[in-house]
């Protein structure tokens, strides 16, 4: 894949990878022939972003020819080696006139060359590996409830709460109005922390389509992220959202680009002790089977395009390359301790598993080839 | 047991705003008490609390536009409450553009001081964002703990000099020690001194000023008589004087301070509406 970009995109750019560095460590490239896609997914897969750059947001755009008929080239590099390029926003917008990207399977590295004034050319070599498709199943069109509000009115509304706020609470209340209210866990005393509560009315909305009495907790952290970028770029950012438990779905729409993110939710206390089984948890083999229940509520579907057992399993040793690597292991064995009161809130929004959308008859759930514990409900 | 106030002149907002922050970075939790005409932040000297004291007065008629309470009892018409006050200035932090200010004491899940601000927004109606604070009611028969603390009988009392000056000194000098020695005479003079092992720096301030204390023989029977040149010295905890200084973000009328040799250090600072004084012990 080889892309030029210029001008005032380059800094476009540069605050769309500041805004996936607030999700994941890693970052995932995808060049489609809808454009060029960047992701990232959180460790714990409670958080999902991607930003899809369509061919007319580039100067030239190649997407190349894939290596293996149907099958797109994706790779990923370090988040950190590919933000610390666009690290100074200003500075990108004062000298670089030109950023060139090249992406070649066979090469051994990703190029990014900046084009500066003074004829000066910045390359950079960054490392990549080959990987899966990340891709978070997910559809607006299922989600009950939308709103719709120019950014700068949310970034307002979220100014009220501390920067160190994990969790938040969208609800609509009476009258139409929207209410954002600091998410307290049970575990802490209930009378020692402070609750801060702010109603918008609804004419501050571009568009308001919500049951009254809904309501979603999500994390802020990463719902900031999106909204830094947002209001930068004055666009109108668009809540999508189901029952609690449901993962809600925050897009902006712009002719060049394309933005999602995906954000789990917290589920009502009273769902947790049920089991539903739409989710298959009860198939994770894992030794934290107890707190199957609890995960399930809190996780986003994922999808790898091959084998479902990617990331968030136990490591199988015998897909090296499906397991985006050891780090994304870690949360399986944490989960021991997701029901220790005073965990950080992030070890609540669970990663979620990959079978819950599955293609009937597709593989699934397997995290070993071998099956060492037969599931009773599964899609087998 | 009632209490309402309401802030709407943005001024007001923000000097309140300000006392409330110089008070939160003095004390992790405090004692608020209400009567008909004042507010005071107080927080007494507790052997958890290093020993320091402080004690904040404010006229709420300088503040409030409305301000309606009713204590516990006709006889005794106060509230007093115990909050943390960090969280008081985290509500006010957002609201410095408000319309109005609410403050009021509700019973949520447990009693609450709660903030409602009025934003303006682009919409017919305004934003509201209320912030309900914990707080913990105090029963009258605990109130004598927090009576005011009396002047102590000092040896030395002396203008300071220029805050912002003696912040960036005492900032500097905390790297190399955890105590500082303050002394003053009745000459003006103050120096602050560390000493360690390998270094020992004084910053020597001069032609401060006295202040003339009203001819009360109490206050009197130190220092009179005393040699003017003579240094009243106090070994106190640099954390905590630091702690004064830099919650400061606005030069006082007045600041003092009274030096009771080797006991205690009294700092007062003065603004039109409000007064602070804050009570240092010094170390063995």
């Amino acid at each position: 894949m080889r892309c030029v970009i210029t001008g005032g995109n380059v800094k476009v750019l540069g605050k769309a990878v500041h805004s996936l560095s607030r999700i994941g460590d890693e970052l995932y490239l995808e060049p489609t022939e809808n454009g060029l896609s960047l992701r990232a997914v959180n460790s714990s897969r409670s958080a999902f972003a991607s930003f899809l750059f369509v061919p007319l947001f580039f100067q030239l755009y190649e997407r190349g020819s894939p290596p293996r008929a149907g099958q797109h080239f994706r790779c990923k590099v370090l988040m950190k080696s590919f933000l610390s390029i666009f690290r100074s926003l200003p500075s990108l917008e004062k000298t670089v006139g030109k950023c060139l990207i090249l992406l070649k399977p066979q090469a051994s590295r990703l190029v990014v060359q900046l084009h500066c004034k003074y004829g000066v050319t910045k390359t950079h070599n960054l490392a990549f590996q080959e990987c899966e498709r990340l891709q978070a199943v997910f559809s607006t069109r299922q989600c009950a409830n939308s709103l719709c509000a120019p950014a700068r009115v949310l970034a307002e509304a979220v100014v009220h709460f501390p920067a160190t706020l994990s969790e938040v609470t969208l609800s609509a209340g009476p009258g139409g109005k929207i209410s954002l209210r600091n998410y307290v866990e049970d575990e802490k005393e209930p009378g020692r922390t402070m609750v801060t509560e702010l109603w918008l009315a609804e004419d501050e909305f571009q568009e308001v389509a919500v049951a009254p009495g809904t309501c979603i907790t999500f994390c802020l952290k990463e719902f900031r992220g999106l909204l830094t970028f947002a209001e930068a770029s004055n666009l109108p950012l668009t809540i999508h959202y189901d029952a609690p438990g449901r993962p809600a779905v925050f897009t902006l729409d712009d002719p060049l680009l394309e933005v999602h993110l995906v954000l789990a939710t917290l589920s009502d206390p009273e769902s947790i002790s049920q089991s539903p089984t739409a989710n298959g948890a009860s198939e994770l083999p894992t030794p934290a089977d107890d707190f199957a229940d609890d995960l399930e509520s809190y996780m986003i579907a994922m999808e790898t395009s091959a084998y479902e057992g990617g990331s968030g399993a136990p490591p199988s040793p015998t897909f090296p390359l499906r397991t985006p690597g050891p780090a994304h292991s870690e949360p399986e064995e944490e989960e021991e301790e997701e029901a220790v009161p005073g965990t950080p809130p992030h070890k609540k929004f669970r990663s979620l598993f990959f079978g819950s959308v599955l293609t009937p008859g597709g593989p699934c759930l397997a995290p070993t080839q071998e099956v060492l514990a037969e599931d009773s409900d599964g899609e087998y | 047991m009632r209490f309402r106030a309401k802030i709407v002149d943005l001024a007001c907002l923000n000097h309140f705003s300000r006392v409330v922050n110089t008070v939160a970075r003095l004390a992790k939790t405090c004692t608020l008490r209400l009567t008909a005409d004042k507010l005071y932040f107080i927080l007494s000297d507790k052997v958890a609390n290093g020993g320091v004291s402080v004690w904040c007065e404010l006229c709420q008629g300088n503040f409030f536009d409305e301000f309606q309470m009713e204590g516990v009892a006709a006889e005794h018409n106060e509230i007093y409450l115990e909050l943390v006050p960090e969280n008081l200035s985290r509500a006010l932090k957002t609201a410095q553009n408000a319309k109005t200010v609410k403050i009021k004491l509700t019973n949520k899940h447990c009693p609450c001081l709660t903030v409602a601000v009025e934003l303006p927004s682009l919409s017919s109606s305004s934003r509201i964002v209320t912030h309900d604070i914990p707080v913990g009611v105090i029963p009258r028969r605990l109130w004598n703990d927090f009576r005011e603390p009396g002047v102590p009988d000092f040896d030395v009392s002396i203008y300071l000099p220029v805050l912002k000056t003696m912040k960036s000194v005492v900032e500097r000098m905390k790297n190399l020690s955890n105590c500082i020695v303050i002394e003053a005479n009745l000459s003006g003079e103050m120096n602050l001194k560390i000493e360690t092992d390998l270094v020992s720096v004084t910053t020597h301030f001069k032609d401060l000023g006295n202040p003339p204390w009203a001819s009360d023989d109490e206050c009197q029977s130190s220092a009179q008589g005393r040699d003017l040149e003579s240094m009243a010295e106090a070994r106190i905890d640099i954390k905590k004087l630091l702690q004064l200084l830099a919650g400061q973000q606005v030069n006082p009328t007045k600041a003092l301070c009274n030096i009771v040799s080797r006991r205690i250090v009294h700092f007062i600072l003065l603004h039109e509406d409000v007064s602070l004084q804050y009570f240092i012990p010094a170390l063995a």
